[in-house]
């Protein structure tokens, strides 16, 4: 049930292969399907190290469907499978010697709607270390929770008041908490679907401003439905319609000057 | 690539403002520069008047675009080709204001030169001149209205002979002011008139550069030769 237009049977987009720039997971020929119905087509894509990749597409493209695969969050819906071939630094994350609780922790995730558990602020981000065993003693949580709201830009405003509920901070620091305890693990790859979308612009210029500086530390996969925020946050675009990838490359040139139409009609609010 | 229209109704009605009000401000432009130098050539100084007050409208207009252009930005944040599009209109408008400037300027010079008459041969090379700058204005304009490259570069390289021809121009006036001082005065003026000519003929190549932009997304490369060369006229070598 391939779909096969003009565009893509001329040949699937060229990967924009930057060979100075490490590959840190890299996907090829992946195609999902939930049940019957096929989401994904043959999606070849390297994301880099230490970049922000930006995946855009209107609603139902697939490009979440794509995050998703990357730390197997598709595997929590029963219906839903993937063929083809993911890998974290060369390592197939769908091999059968990955614990996918590990990968989840390689690979973390921002989700849309902050969701921090029902807990105080410090153990919000001591929670996945804990279980993980990545900490002995207090002293020594004490000093991640600082460190992991430190890097996501909200000690400032919490130190005071650790122990008082997560769920008691606003939107906007809420999300942040939850970039904190996904840092807190020490994570190789942030996901994140849409993690400004609720926020107010004062909060998502601060989230913003967070995931340019995590990227020194962090490879960054995020998934937006804004133009602008794909435009200034990452270095890379790609752009998917109908579960294909249609274009990837420099974020600069995506948003300037693109290659394919389908890309250009949907960045220029011409896709119908 | 072709371009369907936008979702939003009223952003394909901004766009097309833009691209009408170019088109509108070229027309003017270009028809100042073409009364400016009939002014000159017949002495006719109530063409000039015309002129000069017609520069007004080209004014209004570019700070009418300029503000379009702001609230389009604030708006609608635009993208891709369309961002070129509100880039690209900006610089031209600047260009065409600057056109509409120098056609004014000539149209000053017109009732000091008509005071003191001039040899038709002097009018020639000014008219000829005036012609070059005229057939470019026309040129990118429909390069502009059209979205076409095909004749970018000929723009480009059709420039040099407005420079060139200035340049012997500029030669010429400077061998009647040595023939006889009471040429001074009218020469200079013509010279100025030669420059602002030459002037324009820049401004139409820049309007072919972000015409290329517009459509391609690529800036033209900038090693063009482009230059007036009077500077390095000495009077001993035009005497010669």
């Amino acid at each position: 049930m391939k779909i096969q237009s003009a565009e893509t049977s001329a040949g699937a987009p060229a990967l924009d292969e930057m060979p100075n720039r490490p590959t840190k997971m890299k996907g090829r020929n992946v195609n999902v399907f939930y049940g019957a119905k096929q989401a994904l087509y043959a999606i070849d894509l390297d994301i880099y190290k230490n970049q922000v990749t930006a995946l855009i597409g209107p609603s139902g493209c697939g490009k979440s469907t794509f995050l998703r695969c990357l730390n197997r969050m598709n595997d929590t819906i029963d219906i839903c499978q993937v063929t083809g071939d993911i890998r974290l630094d060369g390592e197939d994350i769908y091999g059968p010697n990955i614990d996918v609780v590990e990968l989840r922790a390689r690979v973390g995730m921002v989700f849309q709607k902050p969701n921090p558990f029902p807990k105080s602020i410090y153990e919000n981000v001591a929670y996945g270390p804990r279980i993980h065993g990545l900490v002995k003693g207090k002293a020594d949580m004490d000093a991640l929770v600082e460190r992991s709201l430190r890097n996501a830009a909200l000690w400032e405003e919490a130190k005071d008041r650790l122990h008082e509920a997560g769920t008691g901070l606003s939107g906007g620091q809420q999300q942040r908490l939850c970039i904190a305890r996904a840092i807190a693990v020490s994570p190789e790859v942030i996901l994140m679907d849409e993690p400004c979308s609720a926020l107010d612009p004062i909060a998502t210029a601060k989230v913003e401003e967070l995931i340019d500086e995590l990227r020194e530390n962090y490879t960054i996969v995020i998934v937006t439905h804004s133009m602008q925020q794909a435009a200034r946050v990452s270095q890379r675009t790609a752009m998917f319609h109908l579960g294909e990838l249609v274009e990837v490359g420099d974020t600069k040139t995506i948003f300037t000057n693109p290659s394919e139409k389908r890309t250009q009609d949907y960045i220029t609010g011409r896709y119908g | 690539m072709v371009q369907s229209s936008h979702t939003v109704t009223a952003f394909e009605e901004d766009m097309k403002f833009l691209a009408h009000k170019i088109a509108e401000m070229g027309g003017l432009a270009e028809r100042m520069v073409e009364n400016a130098i009939r002014a000159l050539i017949k002495s006719d100084l109530q063409l000039a008047q015309k002129t000069i007050a017609d520069d007004a409208q080209l004014d209004e207009a570019q700070a009418l675009l300029d503000e379009k252009v702001v609230l389009i930005i604030a708006q609608r944040q635009p993208m891709a080709s369309d961002l070129r599009e509100v880039f690209s209109t900006i610089r031209i408008a600047a260009d065409l204001e600057r056109v509409g400037d120098l056609a004014k300027n000539i149209a000053k010079r017109v009732v000091a030169i008509s005071e003191r008459g001039h040899s038709v041969n002097l009018a020639r090379g000014i008219e000829h001149l005036g012609d070059l700058a005229l057939a470019q204005m026309k040129e990118v304009l429909d390069a502009f209205g059209s979205r076409s490259v095909t004749r970018i570069n000929m723009i480009r390289d059709r420039d040099d002979e407005i420079d060139a021809m200035y340049t012997s121009l500029f030669r010429e006036l400077l061998t009647y002011m040595m023939e006889d001082p009471r040429n001074i005065t009218t020469c200079t003026h013509l010279l100025f008139c030669a420059k602002n000519i030459e002037r324009i003929g820049d401004h139409a190549t820049n309007i072919a550069e972000s015409v290329y932009y517009i459509v391609t997304g690529k800036h033209l490369a900038a090693d063009r030769p482009k230059e007036d060369k009077t500077h390095r006229i000495v009077i001993g070598e035009a005497d010669g």
